[in-house]
C-alpha cells in the first residue's frame, strides 16, 4: 500500500450505447446475416456486450456485388477532390465521436482507455486526413501519370488495433478509388460497425465500404470471393500462409502484415532511463498485442544489470487492471484462446530453465488477465526467444559486440521491426543498416505515422502501408 | 585542458563531503570530467515524452484530497522581492502558520522563504511552529560574486537565523567545464552553511540541456547538498516537469549508488494545483514514494499555494469561491 494511493478514475461509458444486436453493413444498409450470430465479450469483464452477425459466403458474395456496383458506377467515375471531401468528412466525424470510440474499443478489446484515447482513435482520424489529401494527388505517387484503382479490395483485419487496422486498410484503399468489403476479428466487431455509422453519417454512397462480420470461414469467404480484385490481410502468419496459397494463381493482388519477434537492442551507451521507458513500451504497450512488439529484448552484457534492475522497478510501476480507468497502463488480453496460448509459451519459457519474473500486486478476479512477465537467461534457442508470443512477455538476451547483436537480432523467422538505443548516432546508422526489419526505431519504439510505411521483411509479410509507398498496394501504374 | 588519461594529471585531496562510493572522482578535474560525463545520457524526446505521459494521470477524489494536502506541507512560501519588507515578511509568516485561516484541518507550509536579511523577522514570525525559515545566499540569483562574498552572505543568513540556505552554483564556470570549482564551491557553502540545510539551484534555464541538468545534480549531490533545486524563478524557463523527472531519477540513482538520500525542489513557474499534482505523480513513479514528503520534496512557488487552497475549498465544500477567500500578503 502506497501512501499515494490513485483513487479510481473511470472513464463514463454512458456515451456508448450498445445494442443488443448488431448486423451486417452491406450497400450502405444494416442487414442480418446468414450465419449463426456470435456474441462479442467484454474481455476485462467476460460481459456479453452484444450479439454480432455473421456473414457466410451468400452474404460475402452479396458484399462483393454491392462493392463492384459502387466501384463501377460510382466511386470509380467519382472526382478524385470529391473523393477526398468524402474521406476528409468520415476523419472529422471519428474526431467528433472519438471518445465513443475509444470507449467502445475499450470495452470489446480490454485495452487501456488511454491508449485508445490517445494512440488508437487520433491514429485512426489521422489517417484518413492524411489520405484524403493524396485522393486527388495520385498522379504525384510516382505510380506514372495517372494511376488506376484495382477494383474492390477484400480486407481482412486483426483484434488488437480493431479501428486502427481499419484505418490503415480503408482509407489508402478508398483514397485511390477502390471499394472494400472488410471482415473485422470475430472478438472485436464493435467500433468497425461503428465505423459503419459513421459512412452512413457522411453520406459516403453505399457499397463504397462493406463490413462483414464473422469468424474465420467468413474471412476465407472474402478472400477467395473471384470478384475481388485485391487481398489485404493483418494478422498472424499462419493464416497469412493459407491467404497466400489461396491467392496464388489467381489475379488478386495481395499484401500482408504478419507477425513479429522485434529484437529491441540496448547498447551500454544507451540514455538508460529512456530505453527503459522505450522497452516497457515496446513489449507492455496494449499487452504485448503488437505485431511489432520489441518482444526481444538485446542488453550489452557489460549494462545488462543495471538495465534490468532498472526495468523491474519500472515495471512494478505499471497499474495492471480496470481498462476503462484512466490511470490503467495494462489492460486485459483480448480472448480465453489467447491467453491460453500466452499461458502455454510461458510455461516452455520455464521448462526451458528461463528466469522467469513478475511484479507484485493481484490480477482481477473476472476476466483475462496476464502480467507483465520478464524473462532473463534466455538464448537463441529458446522457443520464447523464436515464437511470436503476442503478449506481456518480454525475453531478454545479451550481446558482447554490435556484430553479434546484428546476428541475433536477424536470427528470426520474422523481419517486422527493431529498436536500436544508443548516443551514438553513427553506430544507429551503422546497424540500422544491417537489421532485415520493416521498421526500425532509434531511441524511441512504437511510434506509428501515417506518412510512414510499414511492413515486413521475410515472415512479417510483404507490402508496405502508410505513406506514399503504401499506396503501391491499392493502384495500377497507367 | 587535461585529458582524461593524461598520467601526469595532478591528483588532490578527497573532499570531506563526499559518499565513500564516489570519493575519488572528485581527484582531479579530468577524473570528475570524465565521471560527470560518462553518466547516462538523457534522451531530450523520449525524458519530455515520459514527463507528458506522467502528466496525463487522472487524480480524484481521495487521492486528490491528500494531494492537495500533501503538496500545500511542501511548499517553501516564497517572497524574493527588491520590495521585501519585515511587514510583508511577517504577513507571509502568519500565512505559512494558518494558510486557510477558515479551516484549521488545512496542513502548514514546509517552509518560507526570503532574502538573508529578512531570515531573522521570518524565524521570529515562526517561532515555534516547526516551519522552516529558508534564505538565498550566494550573490543570489546570479551567483556573479566572489567566494569570499558569496560564503559571507551565507554565514550572514545563518546568523540572522535560517535553517535552510538556498545557493546558486556558479553557472558561468559548470558551462564551461570548470567543474571542480563549481563542486569546490558547493563543498565550502555546505561548511559555512552547519547545521543549516543546503539547497543547492541549478538554474537549469540557464544549464538548457538534460544532459547537464544531470551532470549539475550529481555535482551538487556529491559536494553535500541536501537538496537540488530546479531554479531561482528569475530565469524563464524555470521549473518544468521533464527537468525535474531527469532530477528526481538522478536523486534516485544517487541513493541507491550511496544510500544516501537528497531532496528536490522544482521552483518557479508551478502555479496551479493541476502543476503540483504532476509533481507528485512524477515523485510517486520515478523516485518513489520515500520522496513524498516535505523532508524529501519542495515546492518553491507563491502563488501556488493560493490555487491549492481554492481547490481545497472547492474539494470539500462541492463549489468554487474566489480569490477573495484565500488571503493576500
Amino acid at each position: 500500500m502506497s501512501v499515494f494511493e490513485y483513487a479510481p478514475a473511470p472513464e463514463s461509458r454512458s456515451i456508448v450505447t450498445l445494442r443488443s444486436h448488431y448486423g451486417l453493413f452491406v450497400d450502405g444498409e444494416f442487414t442480418d446475416g446468414g450465419g449463426a450470430p456470435l456474441k462479442t465479450v467484454n474481455p476485462a469483464t467476460e460481459e456479453v456486450l452484444g450479439e454480432v452477425a455473421v456473414g457466410t459466403d451468400a452474404d460475402v458474395d452479396r458484399a462483393v456485388r454491392a462493392a463492384r456496383k459502387a466501384f463501377t458506377r460510382v466511386w470509380g467515375p467519382m472526382r478524385p477532390a470529391d473523393r477526398g471531401k468524402y474521406l476528409f468528412r468520415i476523419a472529422r466525424l471519428l474526431q467528433e465521436r472519438a471518445r465513443e470510440f475509444a470507449v467502445l474499443e475499450t470495452l470489446d478489446n480490454g485495452k487501456p482507455i488511454t491508449e485508445s484515447r490517445d494512440v488508437d482513435v487520433p491514429l485512426a482520424a489521422a489517417h484518413f486526413f492524411y489520405h484524403a489529401g493524396w485522393a486527388d494527388k495520385l498522379e504525384h505517387a510516382g505510380l506514372g501519370p495517372a494511376p488506376r484503382p484495382l477494383g474492390v479490395a477484400g480486407q481482412v483485419i486483426p483484434w488488437n488495433f480493431p479501428l486502427l487496422m481499419l484505418a490503415w486498410k480503408v482509407a489508402p484503399a478508398l483514397a485511390a478509388g477502390n471499394t472494400v468489403v472488410l471482415k473485422p476479428a470475430e472478438t472485436t466487431p464493435l467500433t468497425a460497425l461503428l465505423f459503419a455509422e459513421v459512412c452512413q453519417q457522411a453520406d459516403l454512397p453505399p457499397g463504397v465500404v462493406n463490413i462483414v462480420t464473422g469468424a474465420g470461414d467468413t474471412g476465407r469467404a472474402v478472400v477467395e470471393h473471384a470478384d475481388v480484385d485485391k487481398v489485404a490481410f493483418t494478422g498472424s502468419t499462419e493464416v497469412g500462409k493459407q491467404i497466400a496459397r489461396s491467392v496464388a494463381g489467381t489475379r488478386k493482388a495481395l499484401t500482408l502484415e504478419l507477425g513479429g519477434k522485434a529484437a529491441n537492442i540496448v547498447f551500454d551507451d544507451a540514455p538508460v532511463d529512456q530505453a527503459v521507458e522505450g522497452i516497457v513500451r515496446g513489449i507492455f504497450f496494449n499487452q504485448g498485442h503488437v505485431c511489432c512488439a520489441g518482444s526481444r529484448l538485446l542488453v550489452q552484457e557489460s549494462v545488462h544489470d543495471e538495465v534490468i534492475a532498472s526495468l523491474q522497478r519500472r515495471i512494478g510501476t505499471l497499474r495492471v487492471g480496470d481498462p476503462l480507468d484512466k490511470n490503467t497502463d495494462v489492460g486485459a488480453i483480448n480472448s480465453p484462446e489467447q491467453l491460453a496460448r500466452i499461458r502455454e509459451l510461458v510455461g516452455i519459457g520455464e521448462a526451458e530453465g528461463a528466469h522467469a519474473w513478475q511484479p507484485e500486486g493481484d490480477l482481477p478476479e473476472r476476466g483475462y488477465w496476464h502480467k507483465p512477465t520478464v524473462f532473463t537467461d534466455v538464448t537463441p534457442a529458446h522457443r520464447i526467444a523464436r515464437d511470436e508470443v503476442f503478449g506481456p512477455v518480454l525475453s531478454v538476451l545479451t550481446f558482447r559486440t554490435p556484430d553479434e547483436a546484428v546476428a541475433k537480432a536477424n536470427n528470426t523467422t520474422y523481419g517486422l521491426s527493431a529498436g536500436i538505443w544508443s548516443e551514438k548516432g553513427s553506430r544507429i546508422l551503422a546497424v540500422a543498416d544491417q537489421l532485415r526489419a520493416g521498421v526500425v526505431w532509434a531511441n524511441t519504439f512504437n511510434q506509428f505515422d501515417p506518412t510512414s510505411p510499414f511492413g515486413g521483411y521475410k515472415q512479417s509479410g510483404y507490402g508496405r502501408e502508410g505513406g506514399r509507398t503504401g499506396l503501391r498496394a491499392y493502384l495500377k501504374e497507367s | 585542458m587535461t585529458h582524461v588519461l593524461d598520467p601526469t594529471a595532478p591528483g588532490r585531496p578527497v573532499a570531506p563531503g563526499a559518499p565513500d562510493a564516489f570519493a575519488d572522482v572528485t581527484r582531479s578535474d579530468a577524473a570528475f570530467r570524465a565521471f560527470l560525463h560518462g553518466l547516462p545520457g538523457v534522451d531530450q524526446v523520449g525524458a519530455e515524452a515520459r514527463a507528458a505521459q506522467l502528466g496525463t494521470r487522472s487524480i480524484k477524489t481521495t487521492a486528490k484530497a491528500w494531494a492537495i494536502d500533501t503538496a500545500i506541507s511542501m511548499v517553501d512560501l516564497t517572497t524574493l522581492e527588491g520590495a521585501d519588507t519585515p511587514g510583508r515578511v511577517r504577513s507571509l509568516a502568519a500565512k505559512a502558520r494558518r494558510p486557510d485561516p477558515a479551516d484549521g484541518s488545512c496542513p502548514q507550509v514546509a517552509a518560507v522563504c526570503v532574502y538573508g536579511d529578512l531570515a531573522g523577522v521570518a524565524r521570529d514570525a515562526l517561532a515555534g511552529t516547526g516551519i522552516h525559515t529558508a534564505a538565498v545566499a550566494t550573490a543570489f540569483p546570479s551567483g556573479r560574486a566572489s567566494r569570499e562574498v558569496k560564503l559571507a552572505d551565507v554565514r550572514d543568513a545563518v546568523a540572522n537565523g535560517a535553517d535552510e540556505i538556498d545557493m546558486v552554483i556558479d553557472r558561468g564556470a559548470f558551462l564551461s567545464g570548470r567543474y571542480l570549482d563549481v563542486f569546490d564551491e558547493v563543498v565550502a557553502v555546505k561548511e559555512a552553511c552547519g547545521d543549516a540545510h543546503l539547497k543547492v539551484i541549478l538554474e537549469t534555464g540557464e544549464l538548457r540541456t538534460y544532459d547537464a541538468v544531470r551532470r549539475a545534480s550529481w555535482l551538487a549531490m556529491l559536494a553535500g547538498g541536501d537538496f537540488i533545486k530546479t531554479s531561482t524563478g528569475k530565469v524563464s524557463p524555470a521549473a518544468t516537469l521533464p527537468v525535474c523527472l531527469v532530477m528526481l531519477e538522478a536523486v534516485r540513482d544517487f541513493r541507491a549508488a550511496t544510500g544516501t538520500q537528497v531532496g528536490v525542489k522544482p521552483a518557479g513557474g508551478i502555479r496551479t494545483t493541476k502543476d503540483a499534482i504532476k509533481h507528485l505523480v512524477m515523485i510517486n513513479e520515478v523516485a518513489g514514494p520515500d520522496w513524498l514528503d516535505p523532508v524529501w520534496f519542495r515546492f518553491g512557488a507563491s502563488s501556488l499555494l493560493d490555487d491549492l487552497l481554492l481547490q481545497r475549498q472547492k474539494l470539500r465544500t462541492g463549489h468554487y469561491s474566489g480569490p477573495d477567500h484565500v488571503s493576500v500578503v
